[in-house]
């Protein structure tokens, strides 16, 4: 299976004064097309960085990394905006929505900064929130809604200019149970059904069974991978 | 563009009423400030900018009007002779004691012309007309010093250093920057109640031909006249304004005053749209890492700072002409003509504009990896 990103040596170094923690270690990772990745570990373990630099959020301090086979660890701090628009989005745990905007206008918010505008922007928000069951909230304000459905909304806005990779840290955290496994079916989707790569960091046990692959990560180095679910028995 | 900018304004109804009262503040603060500094200077100088004519000529080294010495009205028909002049009459501007009918005394300003020509006549009368002053005691007032001098009604006899005077007319916003009344007479009349010798005038106004040049006509008459100083109204005015405005001091306090009102106005506007942009910076994080480039950033914070700026500067002008007629039914010289309202206009963008530089550069410092941070 082709790896939507490819991550080869990379290690992470924060200084700040004379101090240098290192966060990452020559990690080595590959996320597939087709597959849920989660990352696990302890708090401070390094999830959230690799995530970072997976989305090219963070430059690794030394190692190789590749999007959607472009190299992104040597391109400027200015240029790496261009690839997470084009081939990465976004979901959060705090579902960070524009509280001033509707549901509908923040998924046009996505849509306006991938180039669809208007009434063409109108429709494919419209269709995205219809993939994850929202249509109907389309003018209602976020703070309306529950956390799931924010959470879905949050999916629908990264699923906009259908990107080869979704990100997500801890998109569970702050759902129950149930909903937190709407969610977790809705990325499982996105990756069995319509072939995206999804990595997800998470802390939350009751998912465990709905991702393909768990890498678990500790003192900045990856510890192990395990081969579960779905994607193990392809 | 989704309306994020608007959006994030009308939102918070209370964060609004902050932001547009911080803006509404600042302009009210510079509008005032500024009428007051244009009032200021204007009153220094209104009988000479209104006085129509070309050149003045005074006692020599007068630095300002109230301050014109005496010299024989000879000179008058010299400078009649003049080749260039079209026409030149004597004037008058002196201070006297004005005796009110409770026995009190005020200082005016007592101010003669030929009320036969167009030169050194009162502007914006607004009751009776320029001839009725040809009576041997009549005398002409502005309004707004009615009360201050103890005036209720047209016709009423007063007495100015021990002159009979009697009030013939009114007009209407010719303030006298020494806070002394002026009162227009004609120019014989004013020569007795300032008790001026017959052949004595203080300023000769003089009317150039046209087509004349009036620096060669000014150094002309220069040339021809002893013992005066012959200075342009233009000249004359700006001494008179520099030296009220500078020598005095009393300008620089109210120019201080002014560009005080200009740094408050900036300082409130960018602690409140830069406080608009902080509440929102989990969002602008959101952005650049979604891939939005800085410009699209910097598309929101203008597009709020300008919406902010067109409704305080509207809100701000409402109240500023509250303000500023209160001030001047007040007695207060503070001006607010469609020039300054431009400026205004212009400077409350600027002032946005400057709170909105600063809140990019807060913007700019924001790491989009604050996303993943709760």
């Amino acid at each position: 299976m082709q790896p939507a990103i490819r991550v080869r040596g990379v290690s992470k170094i924060y200084t700040e004064g004379s101090v240098s923690v290192s966060a990452l270690e020559s990690a080595d990772l590959d996320v597939c097309s087709g597959e849920v990745l989660l990352l696990m570990g302890p708090s401070g373990s390094g999830k959230t960085t690799l995530l970072s630099i997976m989305g090219c959020i963070l430059r690794p301090t030394t190692g190789s990394v590749q999007v959607a086979g472009i190299e992104t660890a040597t391109m400027s701090q200015s240029q790496l905006p261009a690839i997470r628009l084009r081939h990465i989005g976004f979901v959060f745990q705090a579902f960070n929505l524009f509280p001033t905007l509707t549901v509908g206008e923040n998924v046009e918010v996505a849509l306006d900064l991938k180039g669809s505008r208007g009434s063409r922007a109108r429709k494919q928000a419209k269709e995205l929130l219809d993939e994850v069951g929202l249509s109907e909230k389309f003018n209602t304000l976020p703070a309306d809604l529950s956390g799931g459905q924010k959470q879905r909304v949050a999916l629908a806005r990264a699923l906009a200019g259908d990107p080869e990779v979704l990100l997500a840290d801890e998109p569970t955290a702050a759902l129950d149970s149930h909903t937190g496994r709407t969610v977790m079916q809705l990325m499982c989707d996105l990756a069995h059904k319509r072939g995206r790569a999804v990595a997800i960091v998470t802390h939350d046990n009751r998912i465990l069974d709905m991702g393909d692959r768990i890498v678990r990560i500790e003192d900045g180095r990856i510890a192990a991978t395990e081969n579960v679910g779905v994607y193990r028995s392809q | 563009m989704p309306p994020i900018a608007r959006k994030n304004l009308f939102h918070d109804k209370i964060r609004l009423a902050v932001t547009l009262t911080g803006i509404t503040f600042a302009v009210v603060l510079m509008v005032v400030e500024l009428g007051l500094f244009l009032g200021f200077s204007t009153t220094t100088t209104g009988l000479i900018d209104h006085s129509n004519a070309d050149l003045w000529v005074a006692s020599e080294h007068v630095p300002y009007i109230e301050q014109g010495g005496i010299f024989s009205e000879r000179k008058l028909y010299q400078v009649r002779a003049t080749p260039g002049v079209a026409s030149a009459e004597k004037y008058i501007a002196r201070f006297g004691s004005w005796k009110k009918p409770d026995g009190g005394l005020e200082s005016v300003q007592v101010v003669g012309f030929n009320v036969d020509q167009s030169m050194g006549a009162p502007w914006n009368l607004v009751t009776g007309n320029v001839a009725d002053l040809k009576a041997p005691d009549a005398a002409i007032i502005d309004d707004l010093y009615k009360d201050k001098l103890g005036v209720k009604q047209l016709g009423q006899v007063v007495e100015v250093n021990g002159h009979r005077v009697r009030i013939v007319g009114y007009t209407h916003g010719i303030r006298s920057f020494t806070t002394s009344p002026y009162i227009f007479m004609t120019f014989k009349n004013a020569q007795q109640v300032a008790n001026l010798r017959e052949p004595d005038t203080v300023f000769i106004l003089v009317k150039a031909a046209p087509g004349t040049d009036l620096e060669q006509l000014r150094t002309s008459l220069q040339g021809r006249l002893r013992d005066v100083d012959v200075l342009t109204t233009k000249r004359f005015s700006a001494m008179t304004r520099g030296y009220w405005m500078f020598t005095t001091g009393a300008g620089v306090s109210v120019l201080i005053a002014a560009v005080l009102g200009l740094v408050v106005g900036i300082v409130v506007v960018t602690q409140t749209i830069y406080a608009t942009t902080v509440d929102h910076l989990r969002e602008y994080g959101t952005l650049k890492a979604m891939g939005a480039p800085n410009s699209y950033i910097y598309r929101i914070i203008l597009e709020q700072a300008g919406i902010a700026a067109v409704l305080g500067y509207a809100q701000g002008m409402i109240v500023s002409l509250f303000v500023v007629h209160g001030g001047t039914t007040g007695g207060a010289a503070i001006i607010l003509n469609w020039q300054s309202a431009i400026a205004m206009f212009f400077l409350t963008a600027g002032m946005c504009l400057i709170a909105a530089i600063v809140s990019i550069q807060k913007v700019l410092t924001i790491d989009p990896a604050m996303v993943f941070k709760n």
